[in-house]
């Protein structure tokens, strides 16, 4: 049995082992260390099965700020898991990167071993940020994954693109974080405690004046509204995802909003009681709803489009939250993991052959039948075709928002899911209808990505018809 | 026996996409749905109620979630015609010129779906197999598709999701209308409560509202109704076959199998409103119809047309109109999957499907001539069709709902209306027989092919079925009225 926190060490020795490795031996084949760093997360995946549960009596400090219950081991596995998603992704796009960092003639190579490092130090952020019940940690926690993220989204500079998304993302990246700390103090200030539960206690005493913390908590939802790319803090998604790399584009519209959900949850849990507090949350998700949908429509370029997709599903999570169903946000995330990773995976593949507009989907059919169909159930469960994880997340959050009576949201979700459907086929229809232009070559899949693709088919097809596996981690 | 015939047309769409021969699997495994659902249907025990040759794996206990399978004689006769004309279908698959493999794994998936969702006892399972179609019939119009094939499997994508999320919304309406103590999406367990009264009289008919929408854009009720020409016409004809003949069904199905029984009251409160709008579906859409110049556009909206009846029917809300509904939609599967059969093979033949490039077909294509008019004839309601069996148990019933003495009420006049439908139709369809085969045209002095007669069993079998539950339509009211006879007792 293990104690919790050594995952996130493990993790960090992790990473900082194949950073010494990767100074200290320059002839070795930069893979090697992507392969190195997938293997380490697979041993930790596999340790987190093996924690042992947290203690009631335990009394050591560590346990005012940190937790290890059910909702954050079942996070730190997302985290793993998309992580390991990622650098497989990465291995694919190694050879953009080395032209990316030193231009034409590049040494080969070049710049991949902090590639493939950095995402285990993003990974380590969110795993602390899944255990996280004090301000202090989610705060310290959130910046890790965040600096981190600077770099990567930056990391090919000599592509104008990438430079302009890494600027455009640590501006405003460093504006949210400007809000996260001004709400925790006022937080702070109304309550006299950092720590969550214990502001939950605060407020259940009576005549307690809930304005100053309500403002408070206005400011960290505006934070957390970045960090999940909900409507109206949702203007750096397009470019930040279009100009970084792929694979970096998929961690962030993974890895970064299942942080944000999970601190979402967690912080929202005192706060939710006050009514304004769910009217501005029910606001936001009709505007995350209609906006991330509508937006979605005319996109012309595949990562373009999966931005404003993940902004409207982003949408669909807020309408979980706010009908209180933890069960819906988290299998709706791993839903989404599993179809967002999977499109971004062919996407990789596809675009290091032209580019990532949609027409270079062409004819992707007669190019690879396998990445046409892999491709094809991404887009089907992103959409909400049942017998795929994505309807069952889709069914999993109206069923809540039925239940909690919320009819307005209900209405928006079900026209946003029809133009939903419009543009997820928009990708579909490129796949199957068109013709693919003379000069597109087949396209080589590596073994390593083709079992990665098989898998995530696999899972999206299984927890659409057999979800239990997912409500008995979160039990 | 129940599985084997849900999952043989998708095990054998898996294999086919995984490399077998395309036609020989196709071609076997809708004969062997075929041979099982009618051994199922002569098994199946017409004096016991409930549901029979069930088979359940419980899914997941937290969302009390089973796939669980059976049917009752309602359910059975629409899987008996998912099968045939899932079998004449894939008979009329010619050569394909790309893709053939896609093309009839895209036809097992659909006729697979629909008939899942017939067998289907809860409703998250009767909801995703319906919409396994979806992907299919966006392939088969958007490739294969001819005329305005890609504005049409837009429309019809767009409509069909549209339609199955306010179907979906509707479902998980219902699921939570009932107690928690007995919430669940097993049918059968929503049937016991909805005879105990555990829906609220006010909830039923919101309920009820969505439900009909929902079901109702699927169904191409008027107003929703206007993807269904389209896609009709740009279809293949074997997509085009098992859309209008099967699949469209499922929401028939679901008025009959969930609206109707378990929300007495909302269909009560609606019932005005759906005789407006079924009026609507048989008086205008029929004047539509005769207006339209081009065969597969008149054959399409002509499918729009017969809905209104089968929607009288359930209307209706007595065991016989009801029990005419289930007859009239398994007849009209069979009639306009011949028709369209028909149109497909025209359609190869000739340059123009317009009325006026036509004309006098009959000389080349007698075969093709002969199976049209049969299936123009029973399209009509000709005695001795099964069209003709159902349309008279629906006019009778929904005539008798409410009826008294004294003077009509709204039911009997909207009879009286529909009846007019009987005539609307016999005009385009005569007609268009008669400008399609008979007088002259330039392509008459062509030499066209006539359909090979390898043809003439697919042709044999669906007009066979007609005309048996045609003069015998006993065999399937003794096996479907028990279904309604739980509803309908107390009201009659």
């Amino acid at each position: 049995m293990i104690s919790a926190p050594y995952l996130e060490v493990a993790v960090v020795v992790l990473g900082t082992s194949i950073l010494l490795v990767e100074s200290f031996a320059s002839q070795l084949d930069r893979r090697f260390l992507g392969y190195a760093a997938l293997f380490g997360l697979a041993m930790i995946f596999i340790a987190t099965f093996f924690v042992a549960p947290q203690s009631s009596t335990a009394s050591a400090p560590l346990w005012n700020f940190y937790s290890a219950d059910a909702l954050s081991l079942f996070f730190k596995r997302i985290a793993l898991a998309t992580t390991a998603g990622v650098l497989v992704m990465m291995l694919d796009f190694a050879p953009s990167v080395s032209i990316g960092v030193q231009g034409a003639g590049a040494t080969p190579q070049a710049g991949l071993g902090e590639f493939f490092t950095l995402p285990l130090f993003t990974c380590a952020g969110l795993m602390w940020m899944a255990s996280a019940v004090d301000f202090v940690l989610i705060f310290v926690s959130l910046e890790l994954v965040t600096i981190s993220f600077y770099v990567l989204v930056g990391f090919t500079r000599r592509n104008p693109a990438s430079l302009e998304a890494g600027v455009k993302y640590l501006v405003l990246s460093a504006l949210a974080t400007g809000f996260l700390v001004y709400g925790i103090t006022w937080i702070f200030g109304a309550t006299g405690e950092t720590n969550l539960q214990k502001i939950t206690t605060v407020f259940s005493r009576p005549g307690l004046e809930h304005n100053a913390a309500l403002f408070g908590a206005v400011l960290v939802i505006v934070a957390l509204g970045f960090k999940i790319a909900a409507v109206p803090f949702h203007i750096w998604v397009a470019d930040v995802y279009q100009g970084a790399p792929t694979p970096v584009t998929a961690y962030l519209s993974v890895g970064s909003k299942a942080a944000g959900f999970i601190v979402l949850l967690r912080v929202l849990e005192p706060f939710l009681i006050l009514p304004q507090m769910r009217t501005l949350l029910v606001a936001i998700a009709v505007l995350t709803l209609i906006y991330g949908n509508l937006a979605a429509l005319p996109q012309t370029n595949v990562k373009r489009l999966l931005a404003y997709s993940s902004i409207a599903h982003a949408g669909y999570l807020l309408v979980a939250v706010v009908s209180f169903s933890g069960r819906a946000v988290a299998f709706y995330l791993v839903a989404y993991l599993l179809m967002t990773l999977l499109s971004f995976a062919v996407l990789v593949l596809v675009s290091q052959g032209g580019g990532d507009q949609l027409e270079n989907f062409a004819g992707l059919s007669q190019r690879s039948p396998f990445l046409a169909f892999a491709m094809l159930v991404a887009m089907a469960s992103l959409a909400g075709v049942p017998f795929t994880a994505g309807f069952l997340g889709k069914f999993l959050v109206f069923d809540a928002a039925v239940s909690a009576q919320h009819f307005g949201l209900v209405v928006v979700a079900v026209i946003t899911v029809g133009a939903g459907f419009y543009y997820y086929f928009k990708v579909v229809r490129a796949i199957y209808w068109d013709v693919a232009p003379a000069s597109a070559d087949k396209i080589v899949v590596s073994p390593l990505t083709r079992f990665a693709i098989i898998a995530m088919i696999a899972g999206t097809f299984l927890l659409g018809v057999y979800p239990q596996p997912i409500f008995d981690a979160l039990r | 026996m129940l599985l084997v015939v849900t999952f043989a047309p998708i095990v054998a769409a898996v294999l086919i996409m995984l490399g077998l021969p395309a036609r020989t699997t196709a071609i076997a495994a809708s004969v062997l749905t075929l041979v099982t659902s009618v051994l199922l249907f002569l098994g199946f025990d017409s004096i016991a109620r409930g549901f029979q040759f069930v088979f359940t794996i419980p899914i997941s206990t937290e969302l009390r979630l089973s796939f669980a399978l059976g049917v009752d004689g309602l359910s059975l006769l629409m899987i008996l015609l998912g099968a045939i004309v899932l079998l004449a279908a894939v008979w009329f698959t010619g050569e394909i010129e790309h893709h053939e493999n896609a093309f009839y794994a895209s036809l097992l998936l659909i006729a697979g779906g629909a008939i899942g969702a017939f067998a289907s006892l809860n409703l998250f399972f009767f909801y995703a197999f319906h919409e396994l179609a979806l992907i299919p019939t966006f392939l088969l119009i958007g490739i294969w598709g001819t005329g305005n094939r890609r504005a049409a499997a837009w429309k019809v994508t767009i409509y069909l999701a549209l339609g199955s999320v306010i179907l979906l919304v509707g479902l998980i309406m219902l699921y939570r209308a009932v107690p928690s103590s007995a919430r669940s999406l097993d049918l059968r367990v929503l049937q016991a409560a909805a005879s105990a009264g555990q829906i609220a009289p006010a909830m039923q008919s919101s309920i009820y509202l969505v439900l009909l929408i929902g079901f109702g854009i699927l169904i191409s009720l008027v107003p929703f109704h206007t993807w269904a020409p389209e896609a009709y016409a740009s279809a293949p004809a074997p997509a085009a076959m098992l859309h209008a003949g099967v699949l469209k069904k499922f929401g028939l199905y679901g008025l009959l199998r969930l609206a109707l029984p378990l929300l007495p009251d909302g269909a009560r409160h609606w019932s005005g409103l759906l005789l407006v709008l079924l009026l609507a579906n048989i008086i205008y859409i029929g004047l539509v119809t005769i207006a339209q110049r081009r065969l597969d556009w008149m054959l399409g909206y002509s499918s729009v047309m017969h809905m209104g009846y089968i929607f009288l029917g359930i209307a209706s809300a007595n065991i016989l109109g009801t029990t005419g509904a289930a007859i009239l939609m398994f007849a009209h599967g069979l009639s306009i999957a011949l028709l369209f059969a028909i149109t497909g093979e025209i359609r190869k033949r000739v340059s123009s499907l317009d009325f006026d490039a036509m004309g006098g077909l009959a000389k080349q294509m007698p075969l093709a001539a002969f199976a049209f008019g049969l299936g123009v004839f029973a399209a009509i309601g000709l005695p001795g069709f099964s069209n003709f069996a159902a349309e008279i148990m629906i006019v009778f019933g929904a005539f008798r709902n409410g009826f008294d003495y004294q003077h009509f009420h709204i039911f009997q006049w909207a009879t009286l209306f529909a009846l007019w439908g009987v005539v609307i139709s016999a005009v385009y369809m005569l007609r268009a027989y008669r400008r399609t085969f008979f007088g002259s045209s330039a392509e008459s002095e062509i030499a066209i092919a006539d359909i090979g007669s390898g043809f003439r069993f697919p042709i044999a079998l669906l007009v066979a079925a007609s005309i048996l539950l045609g003069f015998f339509p006993q065999i399937a009211v003794q096996r479907i009225a028990p279904a309604f006879r739980n509803y309908f007792t107390t009201s009659q």
